[in-house]
Formats: C-alpha cells, structure tokens, sequence
C-alpha cells in the first residue's frame, strides 16, 4: 500500500497523463462529470456521484460505427474503427464498477461487441472508496461493498492522504510508472476507514430493500395494478435511463455529415422513450405504463433471470436524485415489499 | 391551521360534495424532498401533501387529464397559473372540466442545494418560512430560505394568481422584486460575443440530451416533436457532435418565444443544472425591449406580440445589434 498527499495529487494527474489519457470527474460549469485530464482542468476527485456515470468510457453516449461514402452506384465503407491506445479512469465508485460487469455481460457475450471490448480491454481502471457515502445510495442491496472496491487499483481519500493499493497487473505497472510521487505505508488506517464506512453505510435509509418479491413474483408484479400509480407522473424523458450506469439500449441512426459522407453511428436509447424498439409493426409499449414497468422489470426481473441472479441495478441512487418527478426504483422496490404501502 | 391541511381540507370537500372526480396535487415520498405530481380520488387520498418541495407544475398534466371524462381540480402555485392560462389560451387543455384553486407559495426548495451544504444523512427539513431549519448528520442548522431557493423561484416573476376559481393563502406572499429578474440576462448581453459563447458552450456542452427540459415544459406540447420525428431530418437522440445539442435547444427557444411564461421548470429539472431558463428569459426581455411589456399567460386573450402584426411594430433592422 501506497500513499500520497491529497495536495500532490495534481503531480499525479499529469504523470499519469504523460502516459495515458486520463479520464476522471472533472467540474466544469458547476456539475462533476468523467472528462479527460489537462492542467486547467478542476478535478473533483472527493464528489460522491458525477451526474452521469464513467460508463462512457467503454460505452459513449454515441459512437460512429462506420462511415459510407455513397458515389452513384459505388458504395464506399470506411471503417473508423481504430487500435484503443492504454487510457486511465480514476475514482470510479464500487457501484460504477460493478456496473461494468453488468455491461460486461450485455456487450461480452455472443456476438461480441468488438467497439466496447477494445476499450474495456483498453482501459487501466482506479477506483475510489466511499468515505462519504449518502441518503441516496443503496449499493449494499446488491451486495457492493463501498469500502472496498476492486478494479486495477484501489484508492482511498482518508484525512489529507490518498491511500493507493493496486489489485492486478496492469495495476501493479501504472503503479511502477508513478511510484516516486507515493510513500510506503502500512493499511491500518484504511482499515480502520473501511470499517468506518461499513457503518456508514448500514445507517443510509434505503439499504434494507427487499428484493424478494422480484424473484418469486415476477407475473403478479408484472400484472400489478401499482404500476399505474407508480408511473403516473412520469415524463417519458431519458434522465433516469442517461444518467444510469447500467443502462445499456441503444438505437443506431445514420447523419449525413456537409462533406455527403454518411456516418452510422449508435446513441443511448431509452426504454421510457415513445419510439423505444418502434418496428414496421410499431411500438411494442404504447402507454408511458408500460414503458416505465419495463425499466423496473428489466433491472430487477428479466436480467437476473438471465445472469445468474445479478440485477441490472447497483444501487448508484442517481435516478434518485436525477428524476424531476421523483419517481425512482426505491419507490418501485418499496411498493412491491410485502409489508409496503398499498399504492 | 397549516396550509397542508387546509389544501388537504379544500380536496376533499371538492371530492366530497361530488364537484369534481379527481384531484391533481402532490404526493408524499419517502424522504423530506420527493414528492411527485399524483391524481387522487375520494377513496384514495394517501400521501396528499403541499409543502416548500411541491415545486413540479401541475399544469401540463391537465393536457391529458381533461381530455379524460369528469372534472378534476388542481391545485396551482402563483407561476402555475400562467402557464395554466397560456395553455387555454392554445386550446391543449378544456378550462370547463377543470376548478383551479390558487396556492401560497413562499418558494420551493431544492434539495441539492440542502445536499450541496455537504451534508450526507438528512432526516428532517422543516419550513420556518424565513427560515428552513436541517436536521442531518447529528446536528441542526438554521439556513435562510433565499439561499435554498429552487432555480425556479430564485427569480419569480409574480406571487399574482393569473387564474384561480379560489385561492388558500395563510402568510402574505411577498411580491419579487421586477428588477432582479433580469439581472443575469442583463450580464449576459453584456459580454462580449466571444465570452458569451464559451459561457453557454460550457453550459450546454454538459448537455446529455436527456429530453427531460423539453418533456416538463408547459409550452412543449407537440404531440410529435421534431427532434422525434424520424421524418424530420433531424430527429436525434443523442448530441452527435458539439454542434447538436445548441442546435436543440436554439431550436427549443425559438418555438416557445412569446409563448414561454417563464415557469423555469426547464431548468429546474435539469439533471446537469444548465440554466436553460436564461435563454427563454432573453427572449422575454428583448420582447418587452421592442413591442412593449408582455407576459405569457396573464390573460388568455391577450395575443403574444410575435403572432400579432400591429402598425406600430418595431422593423426587424431597428432590433438587429441593439
Ligand atoms: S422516471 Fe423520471 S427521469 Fe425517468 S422518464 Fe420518468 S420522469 Fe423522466
Ligand atoms: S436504476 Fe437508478 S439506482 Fe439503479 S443503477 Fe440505474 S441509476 Fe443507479
Ligand atoms: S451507491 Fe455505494 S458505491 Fe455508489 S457512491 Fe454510494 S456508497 Fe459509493
Ligand atoms: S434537461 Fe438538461 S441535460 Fe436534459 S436535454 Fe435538457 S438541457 Fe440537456
């Protein structure tokens, strides 16, 4: 175990930065959100949650897949695939990363998505223990341990230090490259932290939900008359799905760029959308009910009944604090609780 | 008596004596600050609350609830109001089906800004009018309402009822101050070309097109937007350069011009804080600028200047580079 004072922590960035593109929360007009390092950059490396989560990384918002140059008949395919050079996320939180396993098992399974892969294969990942955990969270009901996230490296902010322990090989050489800026250190502290923060989180509110029900009743939930209510105010707007870090649909569209070259390329979708997996037969989901039921049922039903039992949530809490209804799974959760308010 | 009980009282008197089948208010969550728009019945009134976190606007929701059989009341604040009349006024919502009772309203919080104190465990946020008083982390603090103000209600442009049947208000509410509520615009008009531009390219670069400051606002009630019609030519779901997402919300701007009553809830529900309402704001000043003060939503028969030609507008040469 390493560590380095928080005050040095710009030497840091930019030897890292010398190496590799550094991704990490950045402020920028008054909201913190993963951004690439450079010298006028104000990282924010102690905020709890960026707005949206570090998944671009590995799955930007949108992305070109090929490019066409269409010349009467002739049809020109370019591809715009290009090696992924080594890059660095720093202070990814224990429920951002476990989101990417989740993602992991969507883009790495049969047929593989070859544009997710070469980043995630590219990617050295740091993550960064929640000493201040919130109300809002509630990674603890999907079994994430706060205190204690894994990735490449682990990091921990303690008191005026940042502890480093890197976990795996690609760990242990961004470990090598930087090592002069740290001091050795012994891990009584961070342990003492992390039980500190074990006890932090069992007095968050929302970290006792029980999922049960989703597991033994899916029909009856899926058939249940709270939906309407728990959905009514919904807007069919993308905030929840956009800022969630394990939401994975996206639609592919085609741009016609000035120079008439066309650029097909995918960009999140969300299931809350009205045109959300429309076909020539039309939309699967006509009412805003049952879009918002499938959000819940795919996180919390149909995913796990497709994973081994691992949810499609980690409990981040961001479309708690992003819904501008607030309307939220941990409303979902409770309503379905056995001992639940009747909706 | 506490307004919560008397708008609780005033709902269920309505619902009592069979006047109108359902009420839109708002409805308890499980903390301190989420509440949510919500339609209630005679039998089902749980949860009804209003408090300093009711700050959605319950206007839009009547598009599609008056369409439904039966009357409803809805229960709106002063700004609601406007919105309310703007949307008679185009003919999106039926003002027979529907009993407007008027609201006090000191201004609502925003429950970032409380979390933004650095606070991690809140339990109890309690409404002193002046001020709110936290009790989080072990310990209680006094904070001035000012400073937890709702983007919405930082500037509000009137505590004034446009429209109400009847209205429940226990304190004076104080009317704001007209001259603040351009003074950021003001700002902005004056930075050079240069500074404005990177001020709003960071604001708007932050943009993830999440459609949630179109979905809320009042004026947006396209039932197929362009920016979804795949017909269009430019539908999109995501920004797909810089460029895009301006685009979107210049766009935006345009289309509720004149009719945009200044709600905020655009910026309101913004999950990335861009102060979108700004824009809608300079648009409103530069209308008062040149045609005279106008207020969508006051009335529902006064026309917005830019859909109404009089003799005495102003040439669109006069209004270039003033
Ligand atoms: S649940 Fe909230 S954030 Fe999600 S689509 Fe509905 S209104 Fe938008
Ligand atoms: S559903 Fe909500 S709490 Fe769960 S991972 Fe997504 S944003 Fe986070
Ligand atoms: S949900 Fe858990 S892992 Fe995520 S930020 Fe909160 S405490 Fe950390
Ligand atoms: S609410 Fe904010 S982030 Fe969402 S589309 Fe509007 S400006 Fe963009």
């Amino acid at each position: 175990m390493y560590k380095i004072k928080l005050s040095d922590l710009d030497k840091l960035y930019k030897a890292i930065s010398e190496d590799y593109p550094l991704y990490l929360p950045i402020k920028k007009a008054g909201e913190v959100n993963y951004g690439l390092y450079g010298e006028d950059e104000e990282v924010s490396l102690t905020t709890l949650k960026t707005v949206k989560s570090p998944k671009d990384a590995f799955f930007p918002q949108s992305e070109d897949l090929v490019n066409f140059k269409v010349d009467g008949n002739k049809i020109e395919v370019i591809d715009v695939r290009k090696e992924e050079q080594p890059f660095v996320v720093m202070g990814v939180r224990a429920c951002d990363f476990k989101a990417f396993d989740v993602l992991d098992r969507v883009f790495l399974v049969d047929p593989l998505d070859t544009f997710y892969q070469n980043k995630r294969n590219a990617a050295i990942v740091v993550t960064n223990a929640c000493t201040e955990p919130e109300d809002s969270c509630f990674c603890k009901v999907f079994g994430i341990d706060a205190s204690d996230p894994s990735g490449d490296i682990t990091t921990f902010i303690i008191g005026e230090n940042l502890f480093w322990r890197a976990n795996t090989e690609k760990g242990n050489a961004l470990t090598e490259k930087v090592k002069g800026l740290f001091t050795e250190t012994d891990d009584k502290i961070v342990a003492e932290e992390q039980k500190a923060i074990r006890e932090k989180i069992n007095s968050l509110p929302n970290v006792n939900l029980d999922l049960t029900p989703f597991k033994d009743e899916m029909l009856d939930i899926f058939n249940s008359e709270k939906w309407g209510k728990l959905s009514e105010a919904c807007l069919g707007c993308g905030a929840c799905t956009f800022v969630c870090p394990t939401c994975q649909c996206f639609d592919i569209r085609e741009l016609t760029k000035n120079d008439g070259t066309v650029s097909r390329f995918r960009c999140w979708d969300s299931c809350m959308y009205s045109d959300f997996t429309k076909t020539a037969g039309g939309q699967p989901r006509t009412t805003q009910m049952q879009r918002y039921r499938q959000r819940f049922m795919h996180k919390l039903v149909y995913y796990p009944e497709n994973n081994e039992g691992v949810y499609s949530c980690v409990g981040c809490g961001r479309c708690v604090k992003s819904c501008p209804m607030h309307l939220n799974i941990v409303k979902v959760i409770k309503a379905f609780d056995k001992g639940g308010k009747d909706e | 008596m506490q307004i919560q009980e008397l708008v609780l009282h005033k709902a269920e008197e309505y619902l009592a004596s069979g006047k109108v089948d359902r009420v839109l208010a708002w409805k308890k969550g499980e903390t301190f600050y989420d509440n949510s728009p919500a339609i209630f019945t005679k039998d089902n009134l749980n949860g009804f609350v209003y408090n300093e976190f009711c700050a959605p606007n319950l206007s839009k929701y009547l598009v599609n609830e008056s369409k439904k059989e039966g009357k409803i009341l809805v229960f709106l604040k002063p700004c609601d109001t406007y919105s309310f009349n703007q949307l008679v006024s185009e003919h999106r919502i039926d003002r027979e089906k529907i009993v407007v009772i008027g609201l006090e309203c000191q201004g609502m919080l925003d429950e970032k800004k409380i979390y933004n104190l650095g606070f991690k465990r809140i339990e109890k946020v309690e409404d002193g009018l002046d001020n709110i008083i936290i009790t989080a982390d072990g310990q209680q603090v006094q904070i001035k309402r000012e400073e937890l103000l709702s983007v919405k209600c930082v500037d509000c442009k009137s505590k004034e009822f446009a429209v109400a049947d009847e209205t429940i208000v226990v304190n004076e509410m104080k009317q704001p101050d007209k001259n603040s509520r351009f003074s950021v615009v003001s700002e902005l008009e004056k930075m050079t070309e240069e500074e404005r531009f990177k001020f709003w390219q960071n604001e708007l670069s932050k943009c993830i097109r999440c459609n949630a400051c179109r979905n809320v606002c009042p004026a947006c009630t396209c039932t197929h937007c362009v920016f979804d019609n795949n017909k269009s030519g430019i539908a999109g779901k995501a920004n797909s350069d810089s460029f895009e997402e301006k685009l979107y919300h210049i766009i935006r701007a345009y289309h509720v011009a004149g009719r945009c009553t200044d709600c905020g809830e655009c910026s309101r529900v913004c999950p990335e804080s861009i102060p979108l309402h700004l824009i809608n704001r300079k648009f409103i000043k530069d209308i008062n600028d040149n045609y005279g003060e106008f207020q969508a939503g006051k009335t529902v028969s006064e026309h917005n200047p830019l859909v109404d030609y009089t003799k005495g507008d102003c040439e669109p040469k006069e209004m270039v580079g003033k």
